[in-house]
């Protein structure tokens, strides 16, 4: 679209194209009573406080005949811990509206809370009781193992699961970034409360813990209730190394048959470490081809031109071990090789010629503006802050980040584009796609 | 008043679901008790209703315009058209090319989507706040200026097309959805799926959307909520300077919808689908909304059967999960859920999945258990302050979010509310009993104003179909 704009238009757009305003956010490193590092962001407006934590360690601990071990224990943290039952732990944080969540990532393991400031201190201890006292009751395990399953064999005929599944074992066979972090139905019914515990003693502790936390309250304060929440856990962690891993299968294209009206896509190839020089290049080449805006080249050639899907799109994903370049779209099934040859076609374009100067302008312009729209809550800055501590971007990042996006030239964009798109891509599709076979396989 | 699931957003750029479950959301705590935001609404000569919600905390705004159009408003015979239409709106207008608009608010660092209910349709774009004014500019000159050619509309027909594969055929318990609420709604049209029946779908067209937009876009009809970091006067004399320029329109349809009959017979069905892995017992039933409740003086009504949600349904104290999935364990899942947002009737639900060995009659008889012990012997006092007490402090945390504050109240007056009644939402929620909330599920918890929907997996051997083929039974698609 930006080559249709007549000349008419342009000074509307050197009008808009200033500087995006600088973030309010200020963050302080603070260092709790018992010396635990935690970034803080101070936010008086909403009598809150949230709190964003991560341990290394995420579902890539699990073993291969055991995995979901990790997600399973999440689920059961507040289902009772030390001497409060499942109910009795429920009601104290209902009671308070306290609200307490976790998540298994590949790498780490997330967790998040978000407490009225009046019940903080309670919000806290609870978080304490749930990550070193849980109980794991044979109730409680059963019942969230029945629920899991339950999910998991809603999976096996969703084309969706199904294709992100294909295209991850694919990629990294034999490597825990190939196995589904929810386990499977072979692995839920082995795993035993014994396990769970060992998840937790292994993988909650202090040495390897990152700590965000938004809200009304002072540094002093901020560090108490972090030790509050995590002084007793044990001092370091007794993790399974995970080895490198470069995904496998580029090239090859798997079609598993469903009988659903709507074929789904899983396509992606190598990606970029956030530590590559290149990231920043890769990041916004990649938000010209498939980002997240109605402008995307796929966006604009599969959807608008032609009607093929409502959605199709592409990220830049990160591990600590590998990174991949993953996207998606669902399309009807007597089309769905016009729209992968497309998929294609715009993929190698990007690869072979680059980005245009215009659509590289308007890139930077878009990720630099669009910035302050992910910190405008106590939650999405919290766990922004998390994050920026696990890549390691350090506490000025906010205020280096548009300088480093200016800094990509148009030859660096044509460079990295080549790298991240010029290596093929493994494809999974999951329905009856008209005429579409598997090939490139073995 | 809680945000509405069933709303469709035009983008999709996340592939899973779109449509993820919103977070709860609430209203502002009345009676200056936490200091909440400074709520200022106005009304423009032309009729345009404005709501400003300031929030500095961040440089940047949410510009969100509201129609008091949806789905429950097509033609019988052209369903999907309002749906249809808000993907249409991206097509361009008499001054601005197609993609012109999504162009610049892509450059100025912008995020934007549309969204369509039975009730009301909704554009927004989050923005830095400098640049709100280019934004509304843009938004007041497509409210009447929309320019639609078949070289646009035909494509996005298709993409409306993909919606409803991606949305409903691929997804067994949304089709269970789409049944119920076709039974639940003798007469009203908010018994017709949003995005549409597909045979209707296909045979929109470029004149359809006109006359639908002519008819029922105008500033006299829209509702603009601009949360964020703008002050109410600056905000009113941008709104002036751009909106307040756009003419009225004369004629504007009102929404007078055909309503219920007195409903006298429980109904039920049973979707069958070779896909089901985990069959699931619903109910719908038939309740006031908080507009119904209001109008036909029913005071409290609605507070009531929220809260009645709140116990029934919402987390893993509720009755449904302790009662069907702890206790028992009859069910993996369970729960209740209930919407007060409708301009006409609303609904109040239940779902179940069966635990192994359990059928889903059984399991129905469990759910009708647990609700008859609710009509008969009430719900406890330390029950119901739990559930006001994580009702009303949903209010406080949804100050943390300045689009879900816009949508809120955006939301609320689109289907009978006022600002009023929103700030004021969670004093109705304290002042409600115990013996209120028994007294709704009694009154309203009725078999006979509900359907009841299987889902069960089709084992029927089928034979082998072309691809692209719908495989569902020729019953069901009538």
């Amino acid at each position: 679209m930006m080559r249709l704009f007549t000349a008419a238009l342009l000074p509307a757009f050197a009008l808009l194209v200033t500087a995006p305003t600088a973030s309010a956010v200020t963050i302080e490193k603070i260092v709790s009573p018992s010396g635990i590092e935690a970034w803080l962001v101070r936010e008086q407006a909403v009598p809150l406080v949230t709190l964003n934590y991560s341990f290394h360690g995420g579902g890539s601990q699990d073993g291969a005949e055991k995995t979901g071990t990790a997600n399973l224990a999440a689920d059961l943290l507040d289902e009772g811990a030390g001497d409060l039952d499942g109910e009795t732990f429920h009601k104290r944080l209902e009671n308070h509206a306290i609200e307490l969540s976790f998540q298994v990532g590949r790498d780490e393991f997330h967790g998040s809370l978000r407490s009225l400031n009046e019940h903080r201190v309670e919000a806290f201890d609870l978080l304490q009781l749930a990550l070193t006292a849980p109980r794991f009751e044979a109730e409680a395990v059963e019942r969230v193992r029945r629920q899991s399953i339950a999910g998991l064999q809603r999976d096996t005929t969703n084309p969706n699961s199904i294709a992100s599944r294909r295209w991850w074992q694919t990629a990294f066979p034999g490597h825990p970034y190939g196995r589904e972090t929810k386990g499977t139905l072979e692995s839920l019914p082995t795993i035993t409360a014994d396990d769970l515990r060992d998840y937790v003693r292994r993988v909650f502790a202090r040495n390897e813990l990152t700590v965000s936390i938004v809200g009304d309250v002072d540094a002093k304060t901020a560090g108490e209730l972090i030790d509050r929440a995590f002084a007793k856990l044990p001092a370091k962690n007794d993790l399974k190394p995970v080895a490198d891993v470069k995904p496998e299968g580029l090239g090859r294209r798997i079609v598993v048959n469903l009988d659903v009206p709507q074929a789904v896509v899983t396509f992606g190839g190598q990606g970029l470490a956030r530590n590559d020089p290149d990231f920043m290049a890769g990041y916004i080449v990649n938000h010209i081809l498939g980002g997240g805006s109605f402008s995307s080249r796929l966006y604009k050639e599969v959807r608008e031109k032609r009607g093929l899907a409502y959605g199709v799109s592409d990220s830049l994903v990160w591990f600590k071990r590998a990174a991949v370049v993953l996207g998606g779209t669902a399309t009807r099934a007597d089309r769905t090789g016009d729209a992968l040859a497309i998929i294609e076609a715009e993929t190698k374009r990007m690869a072979d010629d680059g980005p245009t100067a215009d659509e590289l302008a308007a890139a930077k312009s878009y990720l630099k503006g669009a910035y302050a729209l992910s910190l405008d809550t106590s939650s999405k800055i919290a766990a922004q802050l998390t994050q920026f501590q696990l890549d390691r971007l350090g506490i000025d990042y906010m205020q280096r980040r548009s300088a480093m996006i200016d800094a990509v030239t148009l030859n660096d964009a044509k460079r990295v584009a080549k790298r991240l798109f010029g290596g093929g891509m493994l494809v999974t599709v999951v329905g009856r796609p008209k005429g579409l076979v598997s090939s490139g396989g073995e | 008043m809680k945000f509405k699931n069933n709303v469709l957003l035009a983008g999709a750029l996340a592939l899973a679901v779109a449509l993820a479950t919103p977070p709860v959301m609430a209203a502002e705590t009345a009676g200056g008790k936490a200091a909440g935001p400074r709520i200022a609404d106005f009304r423009l000569a032309n009729g345009l209703a404005l709501v400003v919600i300031p929030d500095h905390r961040a440089p940047v705004v949410t510009h969100m315009i509201w129609y008091k159009v949806g789905a429950a408003d097509e033609t019988p015979g052209k369903s999907g058209l309002a749906h249809f239409l808000e993907h249409l709106m991206f097509k361009g207008t008499a001054k601005h090319p197609a993609g012109q608009f999504s162009t610049v608010v892509a450059r100025i660092g912008g995020q934007e989507n549309a969204f369509t209910s039975s009730d009301y349709t909704g554009y927004y774009q989050r923005v830095p706040s400098e640049q709100l004014r280019t934004v509304m500019e843009f938004e007041a000159d497509r409210m009447t200026g929309l320019v639609l050619t078949d070289a646009v509309v035909l494509p996005e027909r298709d993409v409306i097309l993909e919606e409803r594969n991606q949305r409903l055929e691929n997804n067994p318990r949304s089709r269970l959805g789409e049944q119920m609420d076709a039974a639940l709604f003798l007469n009203h049209p908010y018994g017709k799926p949003i995005i549409g029946w597909r045979h209707e779908m296909e045979q929109l067209s470029r004149d359809d959307a006109i006359a639908f937009y002519k008819r029922f876009y105008g500033p006299n009809d829209a509702v603009l909520v601009i949360a964020g970091d703008i002050e109410p006067d600056a905000a009113l004399k941008l709104a002036q300077d751009t909106y307040g320029k756009v003419k009225r329109v004369d004629g504007i349809a009102s929404r007078q919808r055909p309503q219920e009959p007195p409903q006298v017979s429980p109904r039920s069905l049973t979707l069958a689908d070779p896909r089901v892995e985990q069959p699931a017992v619903q109910r719908s039933y038939l309740v006031p909304s908080f507009a119904t409740a209001k109008a036909n003086k029913l005071s409290g009504q609605s507070e009531a059967l929220e809260v009645l949600g709140h116990i029934l349904g919402s987390g893993s104290n509720s009755r449904m999960y302790r009662g069907l999935v702890v206790d028992k364990h009859v069910a993996v899942s369970a729960g209740a859920y209930y919407d007060s947002s409708a301009l006409d009737m609303a609904k109040f639900g239940f779902y179940a999945s069966p635990g192994a060995g359990v059928t889903l009659p059984q399991l129905e008889a469990e759910a009708d258990a647990v609700i008859a012990q609710v009509i008969d012997k009430g719900v406890t006092d330390e029950e119901l302050e739990r559930a006001k007490a994580r009702m009303i402090a949903d209010a406080i945390y949804a100050q943390d979010n300045q689009a879900s504050m816009a949508r809120w109240y955006g939301q609320a007056l689109m289907t009978g509310a006022t600002v009023d009644d929103v700030r004021q939402w969670p004093d109705r929620i304290r002042a409600v009993t115990a013996l209120q909330v028994q007294d709704a599920a009694r009154q309203w918890l009725d078999k006979k104003r509900s359907v009841t929907g299987y889902l069960i997996k089709d084992t029927t051997p089928r034979a082998e179909q072309p691809a692209g083929i719908q495989p569902v039974k020729a019953e069901k698609r009538s």
